[in-house]
């Protein structure tokens, strides 16, 4: 427990930071592999949480492929690699109030609701067999909903960004 | 560990994404903020699926705004590339068309 304790803290607190980088840093490239702390670290904790399945393909799918997109896109949308000053608007402050206001509400509520209530220990495992059961059964009409989705977003990628 | 330690952490990033979709005024920064809210919201699921013991639910939905996610970078990266090619620069701010 006090093992799990420490490990959470250690991967939040560079989660955090990294975070704040992505959104501060000057240098896209910086940000793109600040996120990529952001995203290991999350993969870290589904599997705290006991989601083996879902921190793999968090691994693999954001890691793996949206951050090759992400350097895609920065390499294809600007000539030169380096820090540029013009990558914030003139909406600082608001931005900051709105965060400060939401973080404020947020936790309010939830420390509010849940104080001290700890997670369960005994558990029952949710394999990858349970969920790709469920994912075909249950939720199979999401699935399905998904499965357009996914056509629909590679057709109109093709179509956007052909040249013609 | 007590459910808040992820439920915070999910709050604390879900803010700074906000604050990074109002603040930066580059495409692709932007998208990447989107990212990090989606990644909050993932926390969220998986903290709560493991509190009603092991509710494959929250796993699956998980999965399932993975998959979005991904869909949604392919398409907002595409119309980014698409602004570049006809403006030479991707500052939103200075996308004004839309406007009435």
């Amino acid at each position: 427990m006090v093992a799990q304790n420490i490990a959470f803290g250690i991967i939040a607190a560079m989660m955090i930071v990294g975070a704040v980088r992505v959104v501060t840093t000057k240098n896209i490239v910086h940000a793109a592999l600040w996120l990529v702390a952001v995203l290991g670290g999350a993969a870290a904790q589904y599997i705290l949480l006991a989601a083996e399945f879902v921190a793999i393909t968090q691994v693999l799918v954001y890691i793996g492929a949206v951050m090759v997109l992400f350097l895609f896109g920065t390499m294809l949308t600007r000539a030169k690699l380096g820090s540029e000053r013009d990558l914030n608007n003139k909406s600082v402050a608001a931005g900051i109030v709105v965060a400060l206001l939401l973080a404020g509400t947020l936790g309010y509520t939830l420390i509010d609701r849940y104080r001290a209530e700890k997670l369960p220990t005994n558990a029952p495992r949710v394999t990858t067999a349970n969920i790709s059961d469920s994912i075909f059964s249950t939720y199979s009409l999401p699935f399905w909903a998904l499965s357009i989705v996914l056509t629909a977003a590679v057709i109109g990628a093709i179509v956007l960004a052909r040249r013609d | 560990m007590l459910i808040n330690e992820f439920l915070l952490l999910g709050a604390v990033l879900f803010c700074i994404g906000v604050y990074g979709v109002i603040v930066r005024k580059n495409g692709v920064l932007v998208l990447m903020s989107i990212e990090l809210i989606l990644n909050s919201v993932n926390i969220n699921l998986l903290a709560f699926a493991l509190r009603h013991h092991g509710d494959v639910a929250g796993h699956v939905f998980a999965l399932y705004i993975i998959a979005i996610a991904a869909a949604e970078v392919g398409v907002g990266l595409a119309i980014v590339l698409l602004i570049f090619r006809n403006r030479r620069s991707i500052a939103l701010d200075e996308l004004s068309e839309m406007k009435g």
